[in-house]
């Protein structure tokens, strides 16, 4: 069943592969359109620069070229690759399943759709397009249930959807439905498939699918400006033995070295709800 | 000086939502990052700039008090259990604080009221509060001092 290419058969209901290919396309247009807009309307990339420039002012020391190639290899291999900025385990290991899956999904498709159009024997793309779909039920499901910090922070209740939720709704809409038809083939499936990927693709200008594409740049400007020394007007990074060993009051000077005050606020989770 | 959020910086974890003491810290209806709701009921406390891990949140100082230019920015490392402060005063001088971050665990100085013996009367029409600390009545004979009560001056601890 998941080694089938589910766009094979097609044909059943009338759709050529002409017509997925012409779909795949539009779907593409869609995304580059919304984001143009995306960014046009939320000026983001005035933002953007204008801070780059006002923090130029601060910096202490010039980047060389070879800085900035390593500070942008680190942040592919770590915020894009392993999506590092999560401070939450768990929202990192959901947003690692999204996001592999949702590239294993589209990669697939497109496979599927431009090479294998009425083939169903394509085990290996047909393998990743399940897998991918999976792989974004579980984490998406998983972020949506109770990682979602409308749930877990604000105290609502998991179908109190805001214009927000457009994004991972179409998405786990996309990936259900796909799974769903792929297990059934009903064409009511297919056709709730195809809206809410028609949704997912075509809503980039009100939901936040951008992120994909402004979040890796912000944060290697983020790198940048820590390393030329503007820092964001942040404090430098201490270590705590030093910061004891230095300190000119005595009663700083005595705390041992390996004592920790309380579990702080990151690892003593708020109970109240 | 209310606090705001850096949108770009913001990956809308909730940390501020669960600490903010005014609860005027919550997340927008479009894209799920934090804002401050209400900044005139937000008393600076900078709970919410300390607890943000992606150093998004900022507090916006007014005119009058701190002029354009400055900046009062935090990183709280709980890992090395301490908490660092740049202090950037507009003419562009920098200060830099460090301390170790002293949070005691939850609960552990909350007074157990079930197993205290509750108050006479007299103390019920007394002007002093429950446990009232010691080294502030004045009702015990004279007035105390560092001497009298076996303490020693210290560098760093003023009173």
């Amino acid at each position: 069943m998941i080694t089938t290419n589910p766009f094979a058969g097609l044909a059943e209901y009338g759709i050529t592969p002409g017509m997925m290919m012409a779909f795949v396309i539009l779907m593409v247009l869609a995304v580059v359109v919304g984001t143009a807009l995306d960014v046009l309307h939320k000026k983001s990339h005035k933002y953007f620069f204008e801070h780059e420039e006002r923090m130029k002012k601060l910096a202490t020391r010039e980047l060389s070229s070879a800085e900035k190639t390593s500070m942008l290899i680190q942040t592919i291999t770590s915020e894009v690759l392993t999506s590092s900025e999560f401070h939450n385990p768990k929202r990192r290991l959901a947003h690692l399943l999204k996001m592999y899956g949702f590239v294993l999904f589209v990669l697939s498709s497109a496979v599927l759709i431009f090479a294998y159009p009425t083939t169903a024997d394509a085990p290996f793309w047909a393998f990743l397009w399940h897998l991918g779909a999976i792989m974004v039920a579980i984490g998406g499901y998983w972020f949506f249930f109770s990682l979602r910090v409308d749930v877990q922070s604000e105290g609502n209740k998991w179908w109190n959807l805001k214009k927000r939720d457009l994004f991972i709704v179409s998405l786990l809409a996309t990936v259900t439905f796909g799974l769903l038809w792929s297990l059934f083939g009903t064409v009511v499936l297919f056709a709730l498939f195809i809206i809410s990927t028609a949704v997912l693709f075509g809503s980039v200008y009100w939901s936040k699918f951008a992120h994909m594409f402004f979040k890796p740049a912000a944060a290697y400007q983020k790198r940048k400006l820590m390393a030329d020394g503007s820092r964001e007007n942040l404090p430098p990074f201490y270590k705590r033995a030093e910061v004891l060993d230095q300190s000119t009051m005595d009663l700083v000077r005595d705390i041992p070295k390996d004592q920790k005050f309380g579990l702080c606020i990151m690892k003593d989770e708020p109970k109240h709800y | 000086m209310p606090t705001f959020v850096y949108m770009t910086r913001c990956d809308g974890c909730g940390y501020c939502v669960d600490i903010c003491p005014s609860d005027i810290m919550h997340i927008d209806d479009t894209w799920r990052r934090a804002y401050n709701l209400e900044p005139d009921m937000c008393w600076e406390c900078y709970s919410c700039v300390k607890a943000c891990p992606m150093h998004a949140i900022d507090v916006r100082g007014y005119a009058d008090f701190c002029p354009l230019g400055h900046a009062v920015r935090v990183h709280r490392d709980e890992e090395e259990g301490i908490i660092a402060w740049r202090i950037k005063f507009r003419s562009g001088r920098i200060k830099d604080l460090v301390a170790p971050i002293t949070t005691k665990p939850w609960g552990k100085f909350i007074p157990n009221l079930r197993e205290v013996a509750p108050p006479t009367d007299e103390q019920r029409k007394s002007q002093l509060l429950f446990n009232e600390p010691k080294y502030i009545r004045l009702d015990d004979g004279d007035l105390y001092t560092l001497e009298s009560q076996g303490l020693k001056m210290r560098q760093g601890v003023y009173y």
